[in-house]
């Protein structure tokens, strides 16, 4: 299985590779969430559910669910 | 000139950005809030003096990420751009974008500007430019877009007047698009498009296309058009998400050439401060400490300002009827319309703290903390983590917590939590707990510290939650939606409240309220005076019914009158329907009496107060003290106690924890919901459940 957002450590960065458009919201590419980017994990909340990361300048806070359906290339 | 030419400008932007600031500072006093036609969102407009001859009407619309819109509040932007028959429609937009985070910025000017009107950025918070290391080259950056664009700080009131300058210029502004989106998506497919609504810029028609929705302002043959080319759903979905992918590379470009960030200045406040308040223990520690605060002020604060209104009200009303001439005018004035306004204004102080504290939480970034806090947890009961809001919300009232509810995204979470946001206690129980708690609990201590009527008081709050989440358990299981999960919220940074922003927030969500919720009590109070006040024959003749009674004849006159007074009570309207109610609320522990305050309380519950003053105290003062005697004096007539024993106390604030008493709240969910399914599946299951705990409850305590 290959790496997805939900994969990385706190503090760790990876690059996104690929979202599945189907399961992923058009407002999170909105936000910056985009193929290519960088993006890294800032914090887990309690019971490691949302995720909180930056990606593109921006801080978001995703769910695991969400997460777990971007992959990316560490 | 003669006469001043008006320029309709409409302020977007994304959340966070300080367009408010923006709007506040351009307009100043000279604002007013309103509805958008057919939805409660707020509509905040305001005049500006561009020049000698040229006045702005600027619309504050409500902030988004982006043109598509994921909420209620959002579609407005787009509703208001697309069509020009809109009476907002606008001449000039000003698109507000945030120095730190102008490539997502740019994301939202790049739809608007496609549009072909005329557009302004404005680059808010250039102020903080030289501390985060930000270089911005702005002719070229102008270029680029083919705009104008101001950096401003509307907290430091700098740019101003550079912008005000623009906006009389605003029809020399180019419109050319900046991003062609045809260029790279699908060429033919745009070409298609674009010969089949010549009219219309591109993106518009593009726009048409992607919303859900029948637009009214197309003819007949554009809206087959528009069906025609939604059919291919798969196809659509993925273009948006090339066009995201598209606009987003062109930002890129054009922001690597004119937009520098210096990271080793960059300071670390945020990370420091999110370790701290999102910490696994801390975190939740904080959050605690906050919410108690938030509640120790609404009632430790409000108690002295509420006192107040409430004397101020029951001695207008005495001067009212000591100085008018007798008679059923006086009477609808001095018992109806001023006790029912005494009754909305006193909420002023408590609804005004809680705003005060949800903005300051808002403006300082903290609440998305709190949301990512607490959505694991919420998601357990089917909600999310921004129905914490609502739920703080609503312990001030339910009809701005449910209009809160908007923003959660998912309609499952969503429902939940405004299903269930009613049981949170609102202060119109306030008033109806404090009287049964000073009644029934005794004064005194417990432990040493701890006053036994306040944690009675505790006690309800708590049990208020307590149902909300039950019930949003059950809810969670038995209601059959599709849950797609869409939860995807920003984590702004760190923000001093600025306090101009939360003034105005705080002066607009209370007049809201009173307009709002205050309507509805003051014509309910009428109403109830009326009933109260009038009845059949019986009610017209008590005097001669009364005093020709034998067993009356050797009364002193005081007596006579107490009596015409109580049978007129039993024989008016609403004493008919108390008597008619009092089989189904006796096993409660209640008598007619109490049945004509539930009944009057049925539409709004703390009218229950009010409605026990006018019983037991036809004509007499609204002085609560002396309601509280009159209350505690009564006796129930079959047992010989006291009416208000511990055992009937308790099973009436069982009732009134639970039952769906409020006809604002009922009215709003059926507009948030629209549906009549879901505020009468409240009205009934809470109606129930208040029905069969208070009938538990007076068993247990007989």
């Amino acid at each position: 299985m290959s790496d997805t957002i939900a994969s990385l450590q706190i503090g760790e960065k990876g690059f996104i590779e690929h979202l599945c458009l189907e399961n992923i919201p058009l407002k999170l590419l909105e936000m910056g969430c985009l193929p290519g980017i960088e993006v890294q994990l800032i914090q887990k909340a309690p019971m490691k559910d949302p995720l909180y990361i930056k990606v593109n300048g921006s801080h978001l806070a995703i769910r695991k669910e969400t997460a777990e359906k971007i992959t990316i290339v560490k | 000139m003669s006469h001043d030419k008006v320029v309709k400008v409409a302020l977007i932007g994304n959340p966070n950005t300080g367009k408010t600031s923006l709007f506040n500072q351009l307009t100043g006093l000279k604002q007013k809030v309103g509805n958008y036609p057919g939805i409660t969102v707020d509509k905040k407009q305001g005049k500006c003096k561009i020049s000698e001859n040229l006045t702005a009407e600027i619309t504050d619309l409500p902030g988004t990420y982006s043109i598509n819109p994921t909420s209620l509040d959002e579609t407005i932007v787009i509703d208001t751009l697309l069509d020009e028959e809109n009476e907002l429609y606008p001449d000039l937009i000003i698109v507000v974008a945030e120095v730190e985070n102008l490539k997502r910025n740019l994301l939202l000017f790049s739809q608007i500007k496609d549009l072909k009107i005329p557009t302004i950025l404005v680059i808010n918070m250039v102020d903080q430019m030289e501390r985060k290391g930000i270089n911005i080259d702005i002719k070229q950056l102008e270029e680029k877009l083919n705009t104008k664009v101001v950096l401003i700080s509307a907290r430091k009131n700098t740019g101003i007047d550079q912008l005000k300058s623009i906006i009389s210029d605003y029809q020399k502004l180019d419109t050319t698009p900046v991003v062609n989106i045809s260029e790279k998506i699908d060429k033919d497919y745009f070409t298609k498009l674009k010969s089949a609504f010549k009219e219309f810029p591109l993106y518009k028609s593009w726009l048409l296309i992607t919303q859900n929705k029948e637009y009214e302002f197309l003819n007949d043959d554009q809206k087959q058009l528009v069906l025609k080319f939604r059919e291919d759903v798969n196809c659509i979905k993925r273009y948006q998400h090339k066009e995201t992918i598209f606009r987003y590379q062109v930002i890129h470009e054009i922001l690597k050439e004119t937009y520098k960030v210096d990271k080793s200045q960059a300071t670390d406040l945020r990370s420091k401060l999110d370790k701290i308040l999102t910490h696994k223990i801390f975190g939740y520690i904080i959050f605690a400490a906050i919410m108690l605060l938030i509640f120790q002020a609404i009632f430790e604060w409000a108690s002295l300002p509420m006192d107040l209104i409430d004397g101020v009200f029951a001695n207008l009303s005495e001067f009212v009827k000591n100085n008018m001439a007798p008679g059923a005018f006086t009477n609808l004035i001095a018992e109806g319309i001023i006790p029912g306004i005494g009754g909305v204004v006193i909420f002023i102080p408590q609804i005004a703290i809680l705003f005060l504290f949800i903005s300051i939480l808002e403006e300082t970034g903290y609440m998305s903390r709190v949301v990512f806090l607490m959505d694991k947890i919420m998601r357990r009961f089917g909600m999310s983590g921004k129905s914490i809001i609502p739920l703080i919300s609503g312990t001030a009232c339910a009809i701005p917590a449910i209009m809160a509810s908007r923003n959660i995204s998912s309609w499952k979470e969503r429902l939940i939590t405004i299903l269930v946001v009613p049981f949170t206690t609102c202060s119109a129980r306030l008033p109806v707990y404090a009287i049964l708690i000073a009644l029934i609990i005794p004064a005194k201590r417990v432990w040493g510290i701890f006053n036994l009527q306040g944690l009675t008081l505790m006690a309800l709050y708590l049990l208020g939650f307590t149902a909300a989440i039950m019930s949003a358990i059950l809810l969670n299981n038995v209601l059959k939606i599709k849950n797609k999960s869409l939860f995807v919220i920003e984590m702004p940074n760190y923000k001093l409240p600025s306090l101009k922003n939360i003034f105005y927030e705080v002066v607009e969500k209370t007049k809201a309220f009173i307009f709002g919720a205050g309507k509805i009590i003051l014509a309910l109070s009428i109403v109830l005076w009326f009933l109260a006040s009038n009845g059949s024959s019986n009610y017209t003749n008590a005097e001669k019914i009364v005093t020709s009674t034998k067993e009356n004849q050797n009364l002193s006159e005081q007596a006579l009158q107490k009596k015409i007074v109580a049978f007129k009570l039993e024989n008016s309207y609403i004493g008919v329907m108390g008597k008619t109610i009092e089989p189904v609320i006796k096993p409660l522990g209640y008598d007619w009496k109490i049945g004509i305050a539930l009944i009057s309380s049925f539409a709004a519950r703390e009218v229950f107060v009010g409605a026990l003053a006018t019983i037991y105290s036809v004509g007499s003062d609204e002085d609560t003290g002396t309601i509280k005697q009159r209350m505690a004096a009564e006796v129930n007539s079959e047992t010989g106690e006291k009416r208000f024993n511990l055992a009937t106390g308790m099973s009436l604030l069982m009732f009134y924890a639970f039952a769906m008493q409020c006809i604002g709240t009922l009215a709003i969910v059926k507009r948030e919901t629209k549906s009549w399914k879901w505020p009468i599946l409240q009205l009934v299951g809470m109606g129930i459940l208040a029905y069969i705990s208070a009938y538990i409850t007076f068993i247990i305590f007989k």
